[in-house]
């Protein structure tokens, strides 16, 4: 009982099959909700950090997980401060329509985990994350809301050190298994 | 649990205290409801014994430190949820079921459809809602505990001839649970229920504006008709 709590936050990672192309005209109503659902993040109570393209205003651009496939990587300082602007701001209504824009996953799409506050995850650490959840299900180092772990547990069943293995999927196995 | 709101009065006392949503103290409570404030105190803290509502004290003058009077007690509904089922009934785990089904299946343009048709047979013959009070009315009458929010927008503001600016909002989740467990679903279903029963072509329509602790749809006069 050496070691001094650190502070954590809660990371987070979606991954999302687009079923037409991004610049396709059925998918423009999710285009047109980017900015505004992606400012309502940058505002929201808790939120810390989200990944975005060089020079771009969001991670669309970026393709680690597929080539058809979009991610969506954020920190936030709780649980119920990503809870609140995922389910309960504009950021529903996009939610509520996914059908429209997106493939159904038969795999887990999402996944938290929580990481030191300060840190911001790589889109390779995200992508391991969500293979360990998709892998051994949920877990203190990966899990989701329905089944989730406090910090504090979450730090109790961690292991000290960050020296946790290095197996980062090569990208394209990733889409694979999608 | 049932007994418990037997009496009329402790009945209208709950209502009253659960409408408002905020702390509500015993002289007001008292008056809302028409009775003597000792009597309504009474009901009250049976009420809070019961776990219904919640109490705490407060100083209502504002003022504080020595002078400045005891401490009034005041009333929130309780936030557990109760229900009551005789003879004993298990939906919620029928409902939670069929929900996680529906959720891995995709199914969510089915469960929308089946939720607008249901939202429109509930309305039956009527006419599309006309305005927003008796969109309020209808919400009420399915435990929505609708209110009225004024104009947030700033300009326009008054809506028209109806007589009511704003928007109306709800308190109350009818499907919480479910819906805390499977948001975008059971929000989407939420919401193709009131397009169902408000309609989509008339004076007033439903719209998704989720806020926490609140309904995540919104009744208001439609952009159409504000012109």
């Amino acid at each position: 009982m050496t070691k001094p709590t650190r502070a954590a936050h809660l990371a987070q990672l979606n991954v999302a099959t687009l079923l037409h192309p991004i610049d396709d005209p059925r998918i423009a109503p999710f285009v047109e909700a980017l900015d505004p659902v992606n400012a309502a993040a940058d505002g929201a109570p808790g939120f810390v950090w989200r990944l975005v393209g060089e020079g771009e205003s969001d991670a669309t651009g970026l393709r680690p997980a597929g080539e058809d496939v979009i991610v969506n990587l954020s920190v936030w300082e709780s649980q119920e401060a990503l809870w609140d602007f995922a389910y309960r701001s504009g950021h529903l209504e996009v939610m509520r329509r996914r059908r429209e824009w997106f493939e159904r996953h038969v795999e887990a799409h999402m996944v938290l985990w929580w990481v030191p506050a300060g840190h911001l995850p790589t889109v390779g650490e995200a992508l391991d994350r969500l293979a360990e959840l998709r892998e051994h299900g949920p877990s203190p180092r990966a899990f989701t809301f329905a089944s989730s772990y406090t910090a504090t547990e979450a730090a109790r069943h961690l292991p000290p050190a960050q020296t946790v293995r290095s197996l980062r999927p090569e990208p394209a196995d990733e889409s694979a298994a999608v | 649990m049932i007994a418990v709101l037997q009496d009329p009065v402790r009945r209208r006392l709950y209502e009253y205290v659960a409408a408002q949503g905020r702390e509500v103290g015993r002289n007001e409570a008292a008056e809302a409801v028409g009775v003597a404030r000792t009597l309504a105190a009474h009901h009250l803290d049976r009420l809070a014994e019961a776990g219904l509502l919640e109490s705490g004290s407060r100083r209502l003058t504002g003022r504080s430190g020595p002078g400045a009077g005891r401490p009034a007690k005041v009333y929130t509904r309780a936030l557990v949820e109760r229900s009551v089922s005789l003879p004993a009934r298990d939906y919620r785990t029928a409902a939670e079921l069929l929900a996680e089904v529906a959720e891995e299946a995709g199914l969510d343009a089915g469960l929308c459809a089946a939720a607008r048709r249901r939202g429109e047979a509930l309305r039956g013959a009527a006419a599309p809602c006309g305005d927003l009070a008796e969109a309020m009315g209808l919400l009420a009458a399915r435990g929505y505990e609708p209110h009225i929010e004024a104009g947030e927008e700033g300009e326009g503001g008054e809506g028209g001839e109806g007589g009511l600016g704003g928007v109306v909002r709800m308190r109350n989740c009818p499907f919480h649970t479910v819906a805390e467990r499977f948001p975008p679903l059971v929000c989407g279903m939420n919401l193709a229920l009131l397009e169902g029963l408000i309609g989509t072509d008339g004076p007033v329509r439903a719209r998704m504006d989720a806020r926490p602790g609140e309904c995540c749809v919104v009744v208001e006069v439609s952009k159409t008709n504000e012109h």
